[in-house]
C-alpha cells in the first residue's frame, strides 16, 4: 500500500485548493453571518436560503450551476476571463467550487458565534467612545475569534473533501483538478487500485476528523470566553 | 443638561420635558415608568420619535433638525444594571477600555479612580471572578476614566442585595462630593437610594413627570407621597452630629431642635442627611409626656393632603425644615387639624435607619 506519485500530487493540490478556499471564503462568510444575525431587512430569508443551498443540493447539481455560471462563453466566466481569470477546468475552478460548498458551514458556524454576543457590550463600549470600527476590533472579533475559526476549520475540512461539485464543474485533470476524494474515485475505477484508493481514503479520514475535532474544540472555546472563564 | 423626549412603543407613551444640573439628579419611577429608556435616549443607544438634548450649550440630539450624535462622541460614561463588563478582558484592561477616547482634558487620574473605587486588588482578575458588588465598582470605574462629561447610572444597585448596596453606596457619595464633581444622572427604584444621593428629584409616573425640584423640596411634598408609596415618602433634612452617648445613641441638631438617634457613625461636626419616614411621625395636639419615643418637636401644620385612600399626609413646619407625617384621615378630622395649628411631631428614636443617614 503505497502512495505513488499521482497521489502526492492529489494530496498537494487538495491542500492547495483548500487553503485558498478558505483564505477566501472567511471573511465574506464573516460578513453574510454578521448580516444574518445582526441585520433585519427584506430578503433575509432568501439569502439565508441561497446560503444554505449547497448544503442540500445534490453536489452535481451544484456544479453544473457553476458550469452555466463560469464557463468560458457564459457572462460571468466571461468578465472573469477579461481580467485573466479562468475558472473553468482549472484549479481556480476548484477552488470556487470548494468556497461554494463550505461556505454554509463557515456561516452557521460564525453566526452562532456572533448570536452569542450580547449586542449590550458592544452598547456599553460605544458609550465608553468606542466607534463602531473600534467596538467591533475590540469587544466584538475577539469574542467571536474561535467561532471564525472553528467555521475555517469545517470549510477547510469541506474543502478537502469536495467531490461532486468540483468533478462536475472543473473535471478530471491531474495535477490541475484532480483533488484527494477525486483521485479515489479514479483510483477505484481502474482494476487492482483498491490499495491507493484505501490509502488515500484514510488520510481523507484523518484529515476530517482532525477537522472536526479542531472546530468542536474552537466552539467549546467561543462559549468560555463569553462566560469569561478563560 | 436639557432634555425632551417623546417616545411610543406599544401602548406606553413617555412624553417628558426635565432638567439636570450639577450634582446627582436622580429619576425615580417604578418598573415600567420608562427609566430606561430615558438613559437609553441620553446615551444615544436609542433614536426617540421626537427629541432634543442639549448639553453645555451642544445640542447632541434634535430630531427636528436631524441631530443625532453617535454614542461614542457624546462622552456619557454609563453604568448599567448588568455591569457590561467585557468578558475576555482583565479588571485592568476594562478599566483601561475607554482611556484612549478620553479628551486630554477630560482625562482622570487612574491612580485616584482605583483608590477611590478600591479597585487595587482586583486589576488582575476576570469579570466572571468578581462579586456583583465589585463589577459595578469596576463598570463605575470604567466610566469614570473614559473621561465623560456626565455620568449615566441605570440602576446601577438594582441587582446587588442589601450589604453589596451599602457597600457602593459610599463611593458614590464620594463620588458626589469629592473633587471630580461630575454631573450625574441617576435613575432607579428605590427610594432609600435616591434620598441619600440625589440633589434634584425627578419623579416619573406612567411615562410622564409628576414632579421635579431640589430633592428636599420634592420628598416635603405631601402631594408626591402616592408616587412614591405611602410606606416609602418621607422627608430628607440636614441635621449636624453634635455628640455620641455612650448607650448608642447620637445627638443630632436639626433647625427645630435635637434629635437622639441610634446608628450614627458619622463624626461629630458632620453635616448629615437624615430621612424621616412619613409613616414613622405620630402627631399630638399636647406635648407628650410619659412617652417613650425620645424626640418630640413641635411643628407647624402646613398643609393637608387628603388622597382618595383612609391616608392622609401632613407637612409639618419644623423650624426651617419640613417634614412629612402620614396618619389617617380619622385622625386628621378627630384631631381638628387645619393648616397653621401648633402641634407636637413624635418621632420614635428607631425610626431613622442607618442606611438612610448619608454624608
Amino acid at each position: 500500500m503505497t502512495l505513488d506519485a499521482v497521489a502526492w500530487e492529489a494530496l498537494r493540490l487538495s491542500l492547495w485548493v483548500a487553503v485558498w478556499a478558505t483564505v477566501i471564503a472567511v471573511p465574506l462568510a464573516l460578513a453574510v453571518a454578521w448580516v444574518l444575525a445582526r441585520r433585519e431587512f427584506f430578503g433575509k430569508s432568501l439569502l439565508n436560503a441561497v446560503v444554505h443551498l449547497p448544503l442540500v443540493l445534490p453536489p452535481v447539481v451544484t456544479g453544473y450551476i457553476l458550469l452555466v455560471l463560469f464557463a468560458p462563453n457564459a457572462p460571468a466566466g466571461a468578465a472573469l476571463g477579461a481580467i485573466g481569470l479562468t475558472l473553468a477546468f482549472k484549479w481556480t475552478g476548484a477552488v470556487l467550487a470548494a468556497i461554494v460548498m463550505g461556505f454554509p458551514l463557515m456561516v452557521r458556524a460564525m453566526r452562532l458565534a456572533i448570536e452569542a454576543v450580547d449586542p449590550k457590550l458592544e452598547h456599553a463600549a460605544a458609550t465608553l467612545g468606542a466607534s463602531r470600527a473600534s467596538v467591533f476590533t475590540r469587544v466584538t472579533l475577539p469574542l467571536i475569534a474561535p467561532g471564525i475559526l472553528a467555521g475555517a476549520v469545517m470549510g477547510f475540512a469541506k474543502a478537502m473533501g469536495e467531490f461532486g461539485a468540483t468533478i462536475t464543474f472543473v473535471a478530471n485533470i491531474p495535477g490541475q483538478t484532480q483533488t484527494l476524494p477525486i483521485a479515489i474515485w479514479t483510483a477505484l475505477q481502474i482494476p487492482g487500485g483498491e490499495g491507493a484508493a484505501a490509502a488515500l481514503a484514510l488520510l481523507s479520514c484523518v484529515v476530517a476528523l482532525g477537522a472536526v475535532l479542531l472546530s468542536e474544540f474552537l466552539a467549546r472555546r467561543v462559549a468560555a470566553r463569553i462566560a469569561g472563564s478563560t | 443638561m436639557k432634555l425632551r423626549l417623546k417616545h411610543s412603543f406599544g401602548a406606553f407613551t413617555l412624553d417628558l420635558d426635565m432638567q439636570a444640573g450639577g450634582g446627582i439628579t436622580a429619576l425615580f419611577g417604578r418598573s415600567g415608568a420608562g427609566k430606561s429608556t430615558v438613559i437609553n435616549a441620553v446615551a444615544g443607544l436609542l433614536r426617540p420619535d421626537t427629541g432634543l438634548l442639549e448639553v453645555d450649550g451642544e445640542t447632541l440630539m434634535d430630531t427636528a433638525r436631524g441631530i443625532h450624535t453617535p454614542p461614542h462622541k457624546r462622552r456619557f460614561g454609563t453604568v448599567f444594571q448588568d455591569a457590561r463588563l467585557f468578558p475576555h478582558l482583565t479588571v485592568a484592561q476594562n478599566l483601561d477600555f475607554g482611556t484612549r477616547y478620553a479628551p486630554r482634558g477630560a482625562k482622570v487620574p487612574r491612580d485616584d479612580v482605583i483608590s477611590l473605587l478600591g479597585l487595587a486588588a482586583l486589576l488582575g482578575r476576570r469579570p466572571a471572578t468578581l462579586s456583583g458588588g465589585e463589577k459595578q465598582r469596576v463598570a463605575l470605574g470604567r466610566a469614570l476614566l473614559s473621561g465623560p462629561r456626565m455620568l449615566l447610572m441605570d440602576e446601577p444597585l438594582a441587582s446587588l442585595d442589601s450589604a453589596r448596596k451599602q457597600e457602593i453606596l459610599p463611593y458614590l457619595e464620594h463620588l458626589r462630593d469629592g473633587p471630580l464633581r461630575l454631573p450625574i444622572l441617576y435613575v432607579s427604584h428605590a427610594v432609600d437610594e435616591i434620598t441619600r444621593l440625589a440633589d434634584t428629584l425627578v419623579l416619573l409616573k406612567d411615562g410622564r413627570i409628576a414632579a421635579q425640584g431640589a430633592l428636599r423640596d420634592v420628598m416635603a411634598d405631601p402631594a408626591a407621597v402616592p408616587l412614591l408609596g405611602v410606606r416609602e415618602a418621607g422627608a430628607v433634612i440636614e441635621a449636624e452630629v453634635v455628640s455620641h452617648a455612650d448607650d448608642g445613641l447620637s445627638r443630632l441638631r436639626i433647625s427645630a431642635g435635637m434629635l437622639e438617634l441610634p446608628g450614627v457613625h458619622a463624626p461629630v461636626g458632620a453635616r448629615v442627611r437624615l430621612r424621616i419616614m412619613a409613616q414613622d411621625v405620630m402627631l399630638s395636639r399636647e406635648k407628650p409626656i410619659g412617652l417613650s419615643a425620645l424626640n418630640i418637636l413641635p411643628v407647624a401644620v402646613k398643609a393637608i393632603h387628603q388622597g382618595d385612600g383612609p391616608g392622609a399626609a401632613i407637612a409639618l413646619q419644623a423650624g426651617s425644615d419640613i417634614l412629612l407625617a402620614r396618619i389617617t384621615r380619622r385622625a386628621v378630622a378627630a384631631m381638628d387639624l387645619r393648616a397653621g395649628a401648633q402641634i407636637y411631631a413624635v418621632l420614635k428614636a428607631t425610626t431613622v435607619a442607618p442606611s438612610s443617614i448619608g454624608q
